[in-house]
């Protein structure tokens, strides 16, 4: 536990010491909320859907953290450059741990994000269902900050280069992003839109996150959970798996 | 143990990145408190045989054992009771020097409450305790390195491992980083296991050199035995001897050049 929780304060320190990340990973998620939200919720409103704005912030929630914890894996990669992964290597502590402390601390940095641009959507005018509930769906987007960042770290630990590392971030990010449930309703998407954001699990988490702020589902809170910690067993395992794997 | 029983022993290794042989059936054993200098010219073998020794890599075959342990069965063990320096440097830039040393003491098991004393031994004895506070991005190369050395005596290790610990440092420092190297040696005991290409330190630092080349060990011996099975005068005669004195252009790293042409040969 002590490497696990040592691990995790590393990553959260440096991210205190770079505020201008916080801020950083934030505006891209407000860009989106703002022209998204305001740019097509007129027309949402008037198909007879309601807010839009109520909609799409639980699907930026997620997509906070989806850029946030997707980008860890850089971090993974900077550590193997500059020789600070080496030292983990070496030292007597399984690979899982050290996988997974700083994966917990990416996911960390990643719901904190996500947690501001909630708060700032409070602002903007949203209102959450219940407000006891909103504290299950942030630790629902923690599992799937947690999900994502140990996917990232076991990318980021074969990587060889920034080139490289953004070649794959943005192959996987966009269409997880764009083919998921956050944008858009499913139930009105096309079929062949509609299958494709049902194998994306994404769609889960967001849908999971949008039961509790706001009582809309598609798949049911049952299902969106089964999914979603299926998910973090697979990438926590990826990610270990790849670690073990690090040839010095 | 005694020097009998060895801290440090291979029993024909070798290591082989494709065709390459980067190890090539090397035996040798280093006792305790041993000073120990693996001397070579570039892509001798000498990175890769630490890599080895410490766990990084797995010899194509032989057996190493370390402080009783064998590498490849007890892992854990042997990765409990060895320091090591890298070439580059491995501290985290955005902490401080204390974190840094607290972040080891973690990953080592080393309790919370005996951690205190020892992280202000040894930051003393590198002489960075009054900027323990700073973080390392702030600190020069030497600094580093001294640090380094700091963190890799923290978990009181058997054996502590510096590859070419020196390299780029100005006389000042190398001096008073062997100084620090030799006083932790003689007052626990440890036996130090380094690689450099300064002649001269091997010369006043080790108790005994080895010389690879080609991932052979060609010579085995103390400087004078060195110099007398050599007909030289000096050890840096001996080495050049010894290794001959064209200029190598392999890669510093084998294992790295096996890499690179091994992506070369997938992208065609």
């Amino acid at each position: 536990m002590r490497v696990i929780y040592i691990l995790w304060l590393r990553q959260v320190k440096r991210f205190f010491r770079a505020k201008s990340r916080i801020v950083g990973a934030v505006g891209q998620p407000l860009l989106f909320l703002l022209a998204l939200g305001y740019g097509i919720g007129s027309i949402y409103a008037k198909a007879g859907q309601g807010n839009y704005i109520e909609f799409l912030v639980p699907g930026i929630m997620a997509q906070t953290v989806l850029f946030s914890a997707m980008f860890f894996g850089a971090m993974v990669m900077f550590d193997k450059q500059f020789g600070f992964l080496k030292e983990t290597l070496v030292a007597p502590v399984s690979r899982f741990r050290i996988m997974f402390g700083g994966a917990l601390g990416g996911a960390t940095q990643a719901t904190i994000q996500g947690v501001l641009v909630l708060i700032i959507s409070l602002f903007l005018g949203f209102h959450p269902l219940h407000w006891a509930l909103v504290p299950i769906a942030i630790l629902i987007m923690g599992m799937l900050a947690v999900a994502i960042a140990s996917f990232s770290s076991g990318i980021g630990s074969f990587v060889q280069d920034m080139q490289g590392f953004q070649a794959i971030n943005q192959f996987l990010v966009f269409p997880l992003y764009f083919l998921s449930g956050a944008l858009y309703p499913l139930e009105h998407a096309p079929d062949w839109l509609r299958i494709i954001a049902e194998c994306n699990p994404m769609s889960y988490a967001v849908d999971a996150m949008r039961d509790l702020l706001i009582g809309q589902t598609h798949f049911g809170l049952a299902k969106d959970l089964t999914v979603l910690a299926l998910i973090v067993v697979v990438t926590v395992a990826f990610g270990s798996y790849r670690f073990r794997h690090i040839e010095a | 143990m005694s020097k009998a029983t060895p801290v440090i022993s291979l029993h024909a290794v070798t290591k082989q990145f494709g065709e390459v042989m980067a190890v090539n059936n090397v035996s040798f054993e280093v006792g305790k408190g041993e000073l120990f200098a693996l001397l070579g010219p570039n892509g001798a073998g000498k990175s890769t045989t630490i890599k080895m020794l410490t766990t990084l890599l797995k010899p194509t075959s032989g057996t190493l054992t370390l402080a009783g342990h064998d590498v490849a069965k007890e892992q854990d063990a042997v990765r409990k009771s060895f320091g090591i320096v890298f070439q580059d440097p491995s501290v985290d830039n955005e902490m401080t020097a204390y974190e840094n040393m607290e972040l080891h003491a973690a990953l080592y098991g080393v309790s919370g409450s005996q951690t205190k004393a020892r992280v202000k031994d040894l930051l003393e004895l590198v002489e960075l305790w009054d900027r323990r506070s700073t973080q390392v991005k702030n600190f020069s190369g030497g600094m580093k390195r001294r640090l380094e050395i700091a963190r890799g005596l923290l978990h009181h290790p058997h054996v502590l491992f510096l590859d070419e610990p020196t390299l780029g440092l100005d006389t000042q420092t190398r001096n008073l980083l062997w100084d620090y190297v030799k006083k932790m040696s003689r007052s626990e005991g440890m036996t130090v296991f380094f690689t450099t290409h300064y002649l001269e330190e091997a010369e006043d630092v080790a108790d005994r050199i080895g010389m690879i080349d080609h991932g052979k060990l060609i010579a085995l011996g103390t400087t004078k035995e060195l110099t007398k099975q050599t007909g030289t005068k000096t050890l840096e005669e001996a080495y050049l001897e010894l290794t001959g004195r064209t200029v190598r252009d392999e890669n510093a790293d084998p294992h790295e050049a096996w890499r690179a042409r091994h992506r070369a040969r997938n992208m065609r």
